[in-house]
Formats: structure tokens, sequence, C-alpha cells
């Protein structure tokens, strides 16, 4: 064990540089650069609302304003999709290095969520800024409470979740290409799962149904998310219980897998 | 006796020929429900053991698909042997094909320090090899360009100073020093010849038999995964060139 931390001492180098070299790299070349992390966000949440503002917007009247509830949940499932996207592809997209260089292998899924995670940090600033301006210019309601502090677990908790996830995908497209292709439907449809445009309790869904889409931990965790900045209360405590939970799992059969899979890596690449 | 660098014991590997490439479940699932995962063995090396000792420069010659490459990549710990074990003492910085490890959308200067985070120096270290490493490529003006603009000589200049100004402890060089103009070949042997006298390590893959009785001491000659010679760099030499005349 010792072994393998001294080993990530070593190679936390390799670690930053890569998550450097993402970061710099994702918008060179653009005329607005770095400012597309606002951008994007911002516009497509515009779009969004523009859709499905009608239908799903309505009920929120007056409680909180839709689109900041929209870009809550936006934003955290952006950062889950990219993160576990680039994750995947990163150790096949190594292949070069990975062929000639000793290096753990575990660095490059673990770095690609990291420079996601970066990113991610900087466009929450597009929400603090519509929460200003919400403030400001219109009389919707705010609750702003000092429960937005801990906000900060949600985010780890994705964190997490995504680490997990990004290190069973990473090993999985190694072997099956499919999985790339797979995934990227998966992504749909969890776009659709996962409470960003609607309010489950808006849907009236009974037995199953309901069961299923809580137990999507995405639910949990933008759940928790809005409740700290959103409504200004604390959260209900079974999905920290259950998303903390899932991550960790998904953390812990990430890295078995990884490991027990690594040294077949270079007869696939 | 001098310190052990490399101590290679009875190394095997095998591949399983139908079981290397099945990329997708289709594919994968036919082959499994009409059992025909069979395992086609190939041994790219058979029970190879030798030790090159601290500052003895090893060549390593022998036909196309003899296993030069996959020696290399046993002794740079990227493929795990199936049977035997490898010892190795000090840092291995592996001479990359053409800047395999290069970004291409980076830029050069950008590139120097991922390739040395790669072989796991840290970004300190390599500021101060940076200007070194500027000068020897002698991409001065082209430092800030991407990489990906870069002629395939340049790229090779730019991993060679890479790789040899860090202060391995084993050098690999697998058939790099055929790239680049002849005014750098010239440049990069006498580098590598100043890198003996501080002690280092070197494997050398290549098939020009002069700059192997040039810069090595040692050798050693595959043919099917097995050692067929083992001595000083002229004897091998002598050996393989007769071989090359038979074929």
């Amino acid at each position: 064990m010792t072994k393998y931390f001294k080993n990530f001492i070593k190679y936390r180098y390799l670690f930053w540089e890569i998550v450097r070299k993402n970061v710099k790299l994702q918008y060179r070349d653009s005329v607005l650069g770095i400012f597309w992390t606002f951008l994007q966000p911002l516009l497509t949440t515009l779009v969004l609302v523009l859709v499905f503002g009608r239908v799903f917007g309505k009920s929120s009247e007056g409680v909180v304003s839709y689109p900041i509830y929209l870009l809550c949940g936006r934003l955290l499932y952006e950062f889950f999709s990219q993160a576990t996207k680039r994750a995947m592809r990163s150790v096949s997209n190594s292949a070069s290095v990975i062929k000639k260089v000793y290096v753990p292998k575990y660095i490059y899924p673990l770095a690609n969520v990291g420079s996601n995670f970066f990113t991610f940090l900087i466009s929450l600033l597009v929400l603090v800024a519509m929460m200003a301006y919400y403030m400001i210019f219109t009389d919707t309601p705010l609750h702003i409470t000092p429960y937005i502090l801990l906000s900060v677990v949600p985010i780890l908790v994705l964190l997490l979740l995504s680490i997990g996830v990004g290190l069973i995908l990473s090993v999985l497209t190694v072997f099956f290409k499919d999985v790339e292709y797979l995934y990227e439907v998966f992504c749909l449809l969890l776009f659709y799962m996962t409470p960003i445009i609607y309010k489950l309790d808006q849907l009236d869904l009974k037995g199953w149904v309901s069961l299923g889409l809580k137990a999507n931990p995405l639910y949990s965790i933008v759940s928790m998310f809005r409740s700290c900045v959103l409504f200004g209360e604390m959260w209900d405590w079974n999905w920290l219980y259950y998303s903390l939970g899932f991550s960790l799992l998904t953390v812990a059969v990430g890295m078995a897998l990884f490991y027990k899979k690594q040294d077949k890596f270079i007869l696939y690449l | 006796m001098a310190k052990t660098a490399i101590a290679v014991d009875q190394v095997s590997v095998m591949f399983n020929l139908n079981n290397e490439k099945i990329d997708n479940i289709k594919e994968y699932f036919i082959k499994f429900v009409t059992r025909k995962l069979r395992f086609k063995e190939f041994w790219a090396l058979r029970d190879i053991s030798f030790t090159v000792a601290k500052g003895e420069r090893l060549g390593i010659l022998g036909f196309n698909g003899a296993g030069k490459s996959t020696l290399l990549k046993v002794i740079a710990g990227v493929l795990k042997p199936t049977k035997g074990s490898i010892k190795v003492s000090g840092v291995i910085a592996p001479m990359l094909e053409l800047g395999a490890g290069f970004d291409m959308n980076y830029s050069g200067k950008e590139n120097i320090f991922l390739y040395a985070a790669t072989m796991g120096y840290p970004r300190r270290f390599t500021e101060s090899k940076y200007d070194e490493i500027v000068d020897f490529s002698e991409l001065q003006d082209f430092i800030n360009v991407p990489v990906k603009n870069y002629s395939s000589g340049m790229r090779a200049r730019l991993g060679f100073a890479i790789a040899t100004a860090v202060e391995p402890d084993i050098l690999i060089l697998d058939e790099v020093l055929s790239v680049g103009d002849a005014k750098f070949r010239i440049k990069s042997e006498a580098k590598i010849k100043s890198m003996f006298e501080k002690g280092v390590t070197v494997l050398f893959v290549s098939h020009n038999t002069d700059q192997v009785r040039r810069l090595c001491n040692k050798a050693i000659l595959l043919d099917k995964g097995t050692i067929i010679a083992l001595g000083t760099a002229d004897e091998v030499c002598d050996i393989y060139d007769e071989k090359v005349k038979k074929k």
C-alpha cells in the first residue's frame, strides 16, 4: 500500500501537468477563450428555458426562479457527463505513451476528471452572476442562508462519483470500444432521468417509476445542492447517505477493476 | 565488480494471438458462443537471461519480429513478463519514437514539461534543464509553435534533447539515431558519448552495426525470441553481418 502511495507522490507532477494541459487546450484557438466556460452553460440554459419554460416553469413561479433552478441541475449534470466521458477516453487516448513508458495508468482518468472539475468550479461563477442578477433586478425570492456553504458537500460527492464512474469506464473502453457509443446514449437518458428541467413531484409518478428515478445518485446530489443553494434549507439526510454510499462503492469497484486489468491494457491498446 | 543496472532473469513473454484484438462486444460474444476463443500461443520471448552492469552500453540486434521491442517493453516496465523477473535499478528514460509522448496541439515549450513529467520529473527540475534542452534541440525560434507544425526531424530532436537532458540512469534508444540530418546525428552521438562518462547505462536498438560497434561495448543478438549470441559488440556484430549476407 505504501508502495502505491509513494508512486503517486512521485507522479503527482504528471497529474498536474495533464490537468494544466487539458484546461489550457480546451479553449485554445477560440476567440473568446476561457470565457466560453461561462457562456456555454448560460446559452444552453437559455435554450432549455425557452423550450421547457412554459411546460415546467409554471409551478415554481413565486417560489424560485426557473432559470436558476435549471442552471443548478445543468451545471452539475454537465460536469458529471463531461468528466466521465473524458476519463473514459483518457487511457486509450494515451496509448502511445502507455506503450512506451511506465506510468501509473490511473493518473489519466484521474487527471481528466480533475481538469473538468477545475472548469466546473469556474463555471459556478455563472450561477453566482445569475443569482446576483435576479436579486438586483427582479423580485423573485431568493433564499440565501448560511446553508449555502454546505453546497461544497454535494459537489465533493459528485467529484467522487465521477472518479469512480470514470475509472470503470476507462477500463471497459480499452477492451470494448462499444462502451463509448453506449455511454453517449446513456448520458442522454441520464439527462432526462435527472430532475434538471422538471421537478420530480411535479410529474406525479407512482411506485416503481418514481423509485427508479430516485435510485439515480445524481437525483440525490442535485437535490442536495438545490436544497442549500436555492431553497436555503437543510437537505434530506437520506440523500447524502445514499449518494455518498453509491459514490464510494463505484470508486471501490473502479479501483479494483483498474488494478486487476491494468497489466492487460497494453495488449489491447 | 560494477553494480548491476538491469538483471533479466529467465524472462518469457507469451501473447494469445487470437485473443489479441477483439475490441467490440459483438465479436467477443460471437466468438464466445461459437467457442472460437481459441488461444493460439505465440512466444515473443523465450527464457531470456542477461545482466547489464551500471555504465555498460548494450546493443540489441535482431531482424524484424525477433522480439527487440518486446524486450524493451519488458525492461521499461510497460509489459509484464509471462514468466521470469526483471530487476532495474535507477530511472529509465525511454526515447519515444518520434516524440510519441507529445501532445500535438501543445507548443514545444509546454511539451518539454509534459514529457519530463511523464518520466516522473518535477516541474522545477525541468525548469532548471529548460535552457539546455532548447539549446541542444536548436528549436529556439519554434519553441512556442504547436508541435503539430514541427517536421518529424524537429520532433525527434526535441524528444532526444529532453530524454538526455534529464540525466537518467538508464537510457533506452530504439532506432532513434537514424532520424534527423547528418549534423544532428553526429551531435547526438557525441552527446551520448558524453553521457557515458557520467556512467549512464544505455540500451541501444539498431540495425546499423557500424553505430553499434561505435557506441556499445556489449551486444546481444535476438532471433525468434531467444538470444543466439551474447558477447562484445564486435563479436555479435560480426555474426549479425554474416547472417545478413546469407539472407
